[in-house]
């Protein structure tokens, strides 16, 4: 027997296997960062604030996404339930993407600014006390916890690192925009509206001189699908059918 | 590079892809049943037989 | 013999391993003492702790001295260890999914208010984690070891290698299953282990890589037995699937959180490329090997037909690369991917189904075993599980399907019909194959595993069941409209419907557990009480003269 040849066999063997799945992974994952159209060019969008981004941070670590999907679905059903089908624009800056899976909850897309400040707070401490069916987990530690944002500004860095266009100044300002989004009357009011537009400004959790983890949780939840405006969003136009 | 549009890959999927995975599993069907093949196939199909316990 | 023991010859292994496992210590103790993020220190103390344990333990096996295993035929050390760790972990997972199914059913029961680690959110990835790779992972290595060694007729490459294969492997599922438990995660269904979990996975898997096709290369073997192309195909795509998907930015070394490279619906893809690929290489590609080996060892008769298990092979990994987008069908990703997802999902059925065919087929002849060998059986039923989700799969990938399956318990339904039906069964026939072949006793008792099959079984049924309705239910409430052209529920009366079909979801799953309980004992009374089996008394099949 020639050892030789058969040593090559199992090498082979092993160049054959990663042949043909790099194959079927770069035909079709490949295209979606070259071909046109794959993400829509639209009004609105923006990275989200500092504030937001903990948010999104917490949202990620407890797993919201396992039971709660942020993508509506081009069903009838699912856009009168939930409104507009979910534009792929509205992802681009999120690292990870949280369309997730399972609606053991309901749909997240655009859950901003249907429920008020006091019913997140309400209903995250307590789920059934405001939703007596809900199954949801409490999660009453959010408001106990001060927000640690000592690494914000890292996050930010992190996040142009990957594709998303956090301006010098965003970055550099990453713990005062944080502070001025959680506090309505703090000074640096205006430097944070002229970095992130119509963001909206407030104290969320309720419990005006603490930053907790809640108000991150829900600052982020009720900006949750409302940055395009789908009174002037075209569906057919030529550049958004594909 | 010029960016493809969707009509470019569609193009390209429905006549050159076609041509790909038929040899693909011609080759994988014609190395299975090459009668060449057959003895050796037939002596591995009891390798797990033969391997008695150290 | 010469006086100084200390001359052995150089081998890569004793410098390598020691090397990487104080480096590992060093950087997890840099982590404890400088990183500002709690979670991020507790890691670090567990990942020293592993360190630590797995440097001693390497140091009273091998510090002048060589365990009888290197010797010996074939290293079984290793397999052993594999086999305790699966049910060690099994049991584990299965648990914590019985647990969050109780979450589920009574949420003002089993939620602790302030805890934030015992939430669903954080014990359901810690379920998947744990029955997908601690359970199935460790059933796959100490199987592949098993496997590679007896078909190549040669002994384990790279000496101690593949023990550091096992701890090290071990080690990850700590630190990922802790790092739930505190609260990281990268958000990305079935990768949720953070950057630094993930770098210490793929110097494991490269040294897995390494173990096992140095055992092909060096085999005595002229032709590499099928099964060991299904286990190289998991390895290698598995590897390819983990670098690619888990690519991102750490926030800074000193941190758990990262920040995935890529971004929305380029994100969902890769995600989804790896999500169903880790069910097509890793709970598919990776247990057809076991199938291919152990079946046809437990019914002492070749495999149906070799060639189509060639067919099988080729085509199955060619098309199951493609099948990712049918998770994201009706998403904002762009239409042409999700039809070519359909469509590959679709004609995935053809090779798997031949995989059955050729399973199953293995028995003709021998049908009378099922009825006598309650552990052939389970590896019968588990392929028969294997062709059922098979099928329901390219079904649910049809976009008319998916658009009132996607979302609802169907699809935990399905998940769960292939993970407790064939990869749960497959895995449990080979161990019990396994722990009186390792051990060299014979199995304490057949009837316990007749018990083990039925109570699980019908623990399957209820499932399924349950969760068959439940979706469909689910998925007909969602689009309901009532007379007037409004939608007819509210999302919380659909929420509400699901109460009996989870409660009876948790009874099923319970069961299951019990049968694993069940089979837990029976091997502990094997190996710690069974009747010694003479090594002469092995298999040796008539067969085998025939075909000489």
């Amino acid at each position: 027997m020639n050892h030789g040849w058969l040593e090559k066999n199992s090498i082979f063997m092993l160049i054959g296997i990663i042949l043909v799945i790099a194959v079927g992974g770069a035909v079709e994952i490949a295209p979606l960062f070259w071909v046109n159209g794959t993400v829509e060019k639209i009004d609105g969008m923006r990275p989200y604030t500092p504030l937001e981004l903990k948010g999104r941070n917490i949202y990620v670590r407890e797993g919201c996404y396992v039971c709660h999907s942020q993508q509506v679905r081009t069903l009838r059903d699912e856009v009168e339930r939930y409104g507009h089908y979910s534009l792929a624009a509205e992802s681009m800056y999120d690292h990870p993407f949280q369309w997730g899976s399972e609606r053991t909850g309901p749909d997240l897309a655009r859950v901003g600014g249907k429920y008020s400040d006091e019913w997140h707070r309400a209903h995250l401490i307590d789920p059934r006390s405001v939703v007596p069916e809900s199954i949801m987990p409490p999660y009453r530690f959010l408001f106990t916890k001060t927000l640690d944002y000592r690494d914000v500004r890292q996050m930010l860095t992190a996040n142009r690192m990957v594709g998303v266009p956090y301006s010098d100044a965003q970055i550099a300002a990453a713990k005062e925009d944080l502070e001025a989004q959680a506090d309505p009357n703090s000074e640096t009011q205006d430097d944070f509206r002229k970095r992130y537009g119509k963001a909206e400004v407030r104290d969320f959790d309720g419990e005006p001189g603490r930053i907790t983890e809640g108000d991150a949780l829900i600052a982020y939840m009720q900006m949750l699908g409302t940055l395009v405006d789908f009174k002037t969003y075209r569906a057919n136009a030529p550049e958004h059918r594909r | 590079m010029e960016r493809w549009a969707y009509e470019d890959v569609l193009a390209f999927a429905q006549s050159w892809s076609v041509v790909y995975f038929s040899l693909m599993f011609l080759a994988a069907f014609a190395y299975a049943y090459w009668p060449k093949n057959r003895d050796r196939f037939h002596q591995a199909a009891l390798i797990p037989l033969r391997d008695e316990d150290a | 013999m010469q006086a100084d023991v200390q001359q052995a010859p150089w081998r890569f292994d004793h410098f390598f391993i020691p090397v990487v496992l104080f480096l590992g210590f060093a950087a997890a103790l840099t982590e404890a003492a400088r990183s500002p993020d709690a979670p991020m220190v507790a890691q670090g103390w567990i990942f020293a702790a592993c360190m630590a344990f797995t440097g001693i333990w390497y140091m009273w096996m091998y510090a002048g001295r060589t365990p009888a295993d290197e010797t010996r035929t074939y290293a079984d050390g290793v397999v052993k260890a594999g086999v305790i760790a699966a049910m060690f972990w099994g049991i584990a997972g299965m648990l914590v999914g019985v647990i969050i199914a109780l979450q589920l059913s009574f949420p003002s029961l089993f939620y602790l208010p302030s805890e934030a680690w015992t939430n669903f959110g954080r014990l359901r990835p810690l379920h998947t984690s744990a029955v997908i790779f601690a359970f199935g992972g460790n059933v796959l290595i100490a199987t592949s070891f098993y496997v590679v060694q007896r078909t190549c007729r040669a002994h384990l490459f790279g000496g101690s290698l593949s023990w550091f294969v096992f701890w090290g492997y071990n080690t990850f599922i700590v630190l990922a299953g802790t790092g739930y438990l505190l609260g990281i995660s990268e958000g990305r269904e079935y990768a949720e282990p953070e950057w630094y979990a993930d770098i210490w996975l793929t110097i494991v898997w490269v040294c897995y890589l390494v173990t096992f096709l140095g055992t092909l290369i060096k085999r005595k073997e002229p032709h590499i037995y099928v099964a060991n192309w299904f286990y190289l195909a998991f390895i290698a795509t598995i590897a390819v699937l983990h670098i690619v998907n888990n690519l991102s930015m750490p926030v800074s070394l000193l941190q758990t959180q990262s920040y995935s490279l890529f971004s929305g619906v380029q994100d969902a893809l890769t995600q989804w490329w790896y999500g169903h690929n880790a069910v097509g290489f890793f709970l598919t590609a990776g247990f057809l090997g076991i199938m291919y080996y152990f079946i046809p060892k437990r019914a002492e008769r070749p495999v149906y037909s070799y060639r189509l298990s060639i067919i099988h092979f080729w085509s199955l990994i060619f098309i199951y690369i493609w099948a990712g987008p049918h998770h994201l069908l009706y998403t904002a990703l762009p239409e042409w991917a999700q039809t070519l997802g359909m469509t590959f999902s679709i004609i995935l059925w053809m090779p798997s189904w031949g995989g059955m065919i050729n399973g199953l087929m293995t028995l003709s002849g021998a049908w009378d075993k099922l009825r006598t060998d309650p552990v052939l059986r389970m590896l019968v039923v588990s392929v028969a599980f294997y062709g059922m989700s098979t099928f329901e799969g390219p079904v649910m990938s049809v976009k008319a399907v998916n658009a009132l399956s996607h979302y609802t318990n169907w699809t935990v339904g399905h998940v769960h019909s292939g993970a407790l039906g064939w990869v749960g069964y497959v895995s449990f026939g080979a161990i019990y194959c396994l722990v009186p072949w390792l051990w060299k006793k014979r199995l304490y008792s057949n009837a316990l595993v007749e018990w083990h099959f039925w109570i699980s079984t019908l623990g399957i049924v209820l499932y399924i069941t349950s969760m068959w309705v439940a979706g469909i239910m689910q998925g007909l409430m969602w689009r309901a409209y009532n007379d007037f052209g409004f939608l007819e529920y509210a999302f919380v009366e659909v929420v509400e419907a699901m109460h009996p079909y989870y409660i009876i979801r948790a009874v099923g799953g319970l069961m299951y557990l019990g049968g694993a309980l069940i089979m837990v004992f029976n091997l502990w009374k094997t190996v710690r009480n069974g009747v010694p089996v003479a090594p002469a008394a092995s298999v040796t099949p008539a067969l085998t003269a025939e075909a000489a």
